[in-house]
């Protein structure tokens, strides 16, 4: 194991600059806010310039790219074949829809997901964590979702793992989402969580998003009725996508 | 109605296994392609190595359609084997690699109105980046529209749309997240 550097802050730490982030937070906010001090990457990486804001109803962002059956194989959304065998681990299903902010269905678009193994552990060079690799998972998949914006995956449950932004910082278990809408201007990166994790307290990715209301609608909810018997446990969590759309595209 | 949306998070170190693919980089390729390129750089000056760029952008012509098949797989093995390059798909999405660098081959953006400044709609990801930003690439011979479109900001922070000729059909255009000459981020509403 790598000892973090002695100059990494501690938990406690970590957790009083989550409460000063908090009490400076603009009330009510949607989204994280890109200077965020408790994930200490952000520090260099966030503009200190406010962005410019555009109003353009013909503006290029407002169409966006399109994803059809050529870029989807049927063996995608399934995460745990494709492989040897079985992955080790719980077997799980994830399911939701994506919808626009007036409640609209996304139809036809392209949704990535990529994760840790049952271990904590991704398949990437860089993760160093000394936990075990799994020959029988791949991590990654993608779906497009139906006329009426659902998706779905099968996978299996993802485990907690360290990360550096801290001693004994630990990422809750989460599942990585890339998502499209019809706009680029909804193009959306982000994270499902798992109902009832106890790292949700510590981890300055999810706190970052700083109101408790957006933080829930980060965490999907366990559904006794998408579970099959002997087989694997449900999920399920809808996305609603932000960003405007063009007039001009609501009907395509 | 208006549902509150689901909040971004930081797309992580470790998307390099999931969503780069074979050919993201390669919009278009032929006589008549460009290749744009850059670093990502952060606030200190340093190349950030685990930045994810997607362009979107129209066709030669303004079209704004695009067309399916940038994933385009192999049937049989199920392997991204990348679009065929006959249809524009207008998308393009590349890692930055080890010195914080990425680079596409494309067309230049036909005006995507009668009159319209073409550019390149661009989304960064990365580590450390807790939600993802998107700016745009002007080639220089729209700089004096670019001007015009934007009467309110100083030339000098315009300058950083615009991508600069480096040779025929190469340009540059570095993405400073933080900092001197920070990139102009935007906002569409
Ligand atoms: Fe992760």
């Amino acid at each position: 194991m790598t000892t973090p550097p002695t100059t990494a802050p501690t938990q406690a730490e970590i957790d009083a600059a989550i409460v000063e982030a908090d009490r400076t937070a603009p009330p009510d906010p949607h989204h994280p806010n890109r200077d965020y001090p408790p994930y200490r990457s952000s520090a260099l990486r966030h503009p200190r310039q406010p962005l410019l804001p555009i109003v353009d109803p013909e503006a290029v962002e407002l169409a966006g790219p399109v994803f059809g059956a050529t870029d989807v194989s049927s063996l995608d959304s399934d995460l745990t074949l494709g492989l040897a065998g079985e992955p080790a681990g719980q077997r799980i299903t994830v399911t939701g829809r994506v919808v626009d902010r007036s409640g609209r269905p996304v139809p036809r678009q392209l949704v990535e997901i990529w994760q840790a193994n049952a271990a904590g552990r991704y398949a990437h060079d860089l993760d160093q964590h000394p936990a075990p690799l799994d020959p029988n998972f791949t991590g990654f998949g993608r779906c497009l979702t139906d006329d009426d914006g659902s998706y779905a995956f099968t996978t299996i449950r993802p485990g907690a793992y360290p990360w550096r932004n801290h001693v004994n910082a630990w990422r809750p278990a989460h599942i990585h989402f890339s998502l499209f809408g019809t706009a680029f201007t909804q193009r959306m990166v982000t994270q499902m969580y798992f109902p009832g994790d106890p790292l949700f307290r510590y981890d300055p990715v999810l706190r970052s998003v700083t109101d408790q209301a957006a933080r829930d609608r980060l965490v999907a909810r366990y559904d006794h009725d998408l579970s099959v018997a002997e087989w694997s446990l449900g999920f399920r969590w809808d996305i609603v996508l932000d960003g405007p759309i063009s007039t001009l595209f609501e009907d395509r | 109605m208006s549902l509150p949306p689901t909040p971004a998070q930081t797309v992580g170190p470790f998307f390099g296994y999931a969503l780069p693919f074979t050919g993201g980089g390669d919009i278009a390729e032929g006589p008549e392609s460009i290749t744009v390129h850059g670093l990502v750089l952060d606030g200190a000056g340093d190349p950030v190595p685990d930045a994810l760029v997607e362009i979107w952008q129209a066709d030669r012509d303004g079209s704004l359609t695009g067309a399916p098949g940038s994933l385009r797989h192999d049937q049989v093995t199920g392997e991204v084997i990348g679009r065929h390059g006959l249809d524009f798909t207008g998308f393009g999405r590349v890692p930055t690699d080890a010195d914080g660098h990425w680079a596409v081959r494309t067309v230049a953006p036909g005006p995507h109105r009668p009159g319209a400044t073409p550019y390149l709609a661009v989304a960064v990801f990365a580590r450390g980046l807790l939600h993802h930003l998107h700016t745009r690439i002007y080639l220089p011979d729209h700089a004096d529209a670019l001007r015009a479109d934007f009467p309110d900001t100083g030339a000098d922070r315009l300058a950083t749309l615009l991508a600069t000729r480096e040779r025929d059909r190469r340009y540059r255009f570095d993405i400073r997240l933080q900092g001197d000459r920070e990139t102009i981020f935007v906002d569409l509403r």
